[in-house]
């Protein structure tokens, strides 16, 4: 098979190939005259890639589509642009250590990576019960307020890419408020490894619960600013409504979980339906809209933003002073960490205590973090309701210091299968907009 | 029905299908040599065993619905399942690959079983077990009545075949691409079985025991830092 590439005069990287699937255009713009020139003569089926590296595609995501003047007929995405191997890399590195890897693969909802698989940990070791009522309090504060971050940026990146560049702008600089919280809190705006097996890395610092309370009273009010910029603006309505329809039966088909499946009407909620960290203690609703559409989701991200303020405020009310971490010291985190100018690390106290005062405290110390804790033999699964839906951690342990193997079922992953059901036979530009509703974060995908 | 409770659900040759891991030795590093006097040590941990009835709760009515749905499409009551595990509260269905299908179908279809999603499938490589070395995890999921199940269907690595279950649960398209990907199972009946997460034209399936990890020594002010998969390990 001999392919030949034929370069266009004016631009050394545009030109086509011949295949033995046919001739293969590369466009590099400016030049889409001499492409459907060339292909009116050839044939009537027109493929374009669109991605990996295109604004509009939510990340590195490929698009294939076959089109027909601005019809898609056939919509199929290429992933795998982020794949890092992460859960091949839990395999060589203990429990605790895990966590600074998962919280790296939806990078969105760093905490729901972190809680589900501690969770998952927990349920091995079959300490669930043993968290202490401050950890499992400052999980969910810390899960709902991700929550927020992440539907902001959703609701930013989707403005974003249907032309809204206002609610993009005032989308990013209210989860700037959320990602202040975070860092005061764990040391770092995102992949904090906050959450550990046993509980949570550290107490929160002093004046944290005031600056919160602070920010959940400004809030509302700036989502009020975004939300206005879009619930019932014509033109974002023109672009959205009706478009990226997806039913119930399609939904459970297809495996589909989050706003995407509560947009049908459903109100299936993982926090209400396999409660977690306590969550059927709080008080709050399941939003749903029965239009199946891109706007029904757009509405429905809104509400669950306010459904999680109404979840914190309840936290703050919660917080009694107490442990963060389980007691058992064969596997709580043997040091005190302190948030530094620099992150999270070993607390003076702590590094005085274990290299001057106390042999037996350094060996603790040296066993706990150098080797880490067993984990009995057996695999669980443990499903947590993510921004994006039900993010599933299937994990497997031999009894060793390291996991046997773990899986993330990642709700991006699996949503971004309805991507043909939803755009095909649809407008190229609101395949765009059907994208966006679902809100994939490929470090999700990929893993 | 009490009568049925007499049956065992786990087959005679139960002891031939455990997943057993053995190790050797207590806290010394294994590239060193026995530091701790205690190399002699052997464990055995025993993952997924098998659990007899009654196994408690819903479970039993799960199962006696999938054998009364595989009777049906004339599947032996002692042969549905090769064992059933009960472990941390959540149940295991080892099923055949020969009969996964008629378990898939009945598990979404039957009034009384619902389990209207698949949440994907996982691959697990167990090189040591010989003959079953490939595992595949369905986690499956019945909103109306509200409960969660596995179903492992365990393959050898000499035949990695498992019938495809996409036009059942068409969800699991991509997860059996990735699992194909990372371990090498075959889905037989896949519309597109192609790698989904590595490059086209990778050799190897990186997510099995036997794929090393990779990576290389980091020299850090004079001191050398061994690759991830290399560094000392404890059993």
């Amino acid at each position: 098979m001999s392919e030949q590439t034929t370069y266009s005069a004016q631009d050394p990287y545009a030109g086509f190939t011949e295949t033995t699937e046919g001739r293969v255009h590369t466009v590099t713009g400016q030049d889409w005259e001499s492409v459907t020139g060339a292909a009116a003569g050839q044939t009537e089926r027109l493929v374009v890639n669109m991605g990996p590296q295109h604004p509009s595609t939510h990340g590195v995501l490929r698009l294939i589509l076959e089109i027909e003047g601005e019809t898609v007929t056939e919509a199929r995405c290429g992933i795998g642009y982020l794949h890092t191997g992460i859960e091949k890399n839990l395999e060589y590195r203990t429990w605790t250590q895990g966590v600074t890897f998962v919280t790296r693969m939806d990078y969105l909802s760093p905490f729901f990576n972190e809680a589900a698989y501690c969770l998952a940990v927990e349920k091995l070791l079959g300490i669930t019960d043993q968290i202490p009522e401050r950890a499992n309090v400052i999980r969910v504060m810390m899960m709902e307020l991700n929550r927020i971050s992440s539907h902001l940026v959703a609701l930013a990146t989707g403005g974003m890419e249907l032309g809204a560049l206002s609610p993009m702008i005032f989308g990013f600089r209210e989860r700037e408020l959320v990602l202040d919280l975070f860092e005061l809190i764990t040391g770092l705006r995102m992949n904090s490894a906050y959450i550990r097996p046993g509980g949570v890395a550290q107490d929160l610092p002093d004046g944290a619960v005031e600056k919160i309370r602070e920010t959940m009273e400004l809030l509302p009010k700036r989502l009020k600013d975004t939300s206005d910029l879009l619930v019932d603006n014509q033109i974002w309505m023109g672009r959205t409504v009706g478009i990226g329809f997806l039913d119930l039966p399609s939904c459970t088909a297809l495996g589909i979980t989050g706003p995407v499946l509560r947009s049908t009407g459903f109100a299936q909620d993982l926090r209400k339906s396999a409660p977690y960290c306590g969550y059927e203690t709080y008080d709050f609703e399941v939003p749903t809209v029965d239009t199946c559409d891109v706007y029904g989701r757009f509405l429905l991200r809104i509400r669950e933003m306010f459904e999680s303020i109404k979840i914190v405020n309840q936290c703050l009310d919660r917080l009694t002073p107490g442990p963060v971490m389980v007691a058992d010291a064969k596997i709580a985190w043997p040091a005190q960490l302190a948030v530094g100018s620099d992150g999270m690390g070993n607390s003076l106290a702590h590094i005085k205590t274990i290299m001057a005062e106390s042999m037996e405290a350094l060996i603790h110390h040296f066993k706990l973090v150098t080797e880490g804790f067993r984990v009995p033999a057996g695999q669980v699964y443990q499903a947590i309701e993510s921004p994006r839906g039900e993010l599933g951690v299937h994990m497997v342990s031999d009894g060793g210091t390291r996991p046997y193997r773990v899986h993330f079922r990642d709700p991006s992953f699996n949503n971004l299968q309805a991507v043909a059901a939803m755009g095909e036979g649809g407008q190229v530009a609101d395949i765009i907009g059907a994208i966006a509703s679902i809100d994939p974060v490929m470090g999700g995908v990929d893993r | 029905m009490s009568n049925e409770q007499n049956v065992p659900v786990v087959p005679e040759n139960a002891a031939l299908l455990q997943t057993v891991v053995t190790k050797q030795g207590m806290f010394s590093p294994s590239a060193v040599g026995d530091t701790s006097g205690f190399g002699g040590l052997v464990e055995r941990f025993e993952l997924s065993p098998a659990a007899t009835r009654p196994f408690g709760g819903w479970f039993d009515e799960v199962a006696d619905a999938i054998v009364a749905a595989a009777a049906a499409s004339n599947i032996p009551a002692e042969s549905v399942f090769e064992r059933v595990s009960v472990d941390r509260g959540e149940i295991t269905f080892f099923v055949p690959p020969a009969h996964l299908r008629v378990v898939m179908q009945a598990l979404r279809d039957e009034p009384a079983l619902k389990f209207e999603m698949c949440m994907g499938v996982n691959g697990v490589h167990y090189p040591f077990e010989s003959g079953r070395e490939l595992h595949a995890v369905y986690p499956l999921q019945s909103i109306t009545h509200n409960r969660r199940i596995r179903v492992e269907v365990a393959v050898s690595d000499a035949n990695p075949h498992i019938p495809s279950v996409v036009d059942i649960y068409p969800g699991n398209n991509w997860h059996e691409r990735e699992t194909w990907d990372f371990f090498g199972i075959v889905f037989d009946g896949h519309p597109g079985l192609t790698r989904i997460e590595m490059p086209d034209d990778w050799p190897g399936h990186p997510q099995r025991k036997d794929y090393p990890l990779g990576g290389i020594d980091v020299e850090y002010k004079g001191a050398t830092i061994p690759a991830p998969d290399k560094r000392r390990s404890y059993s």
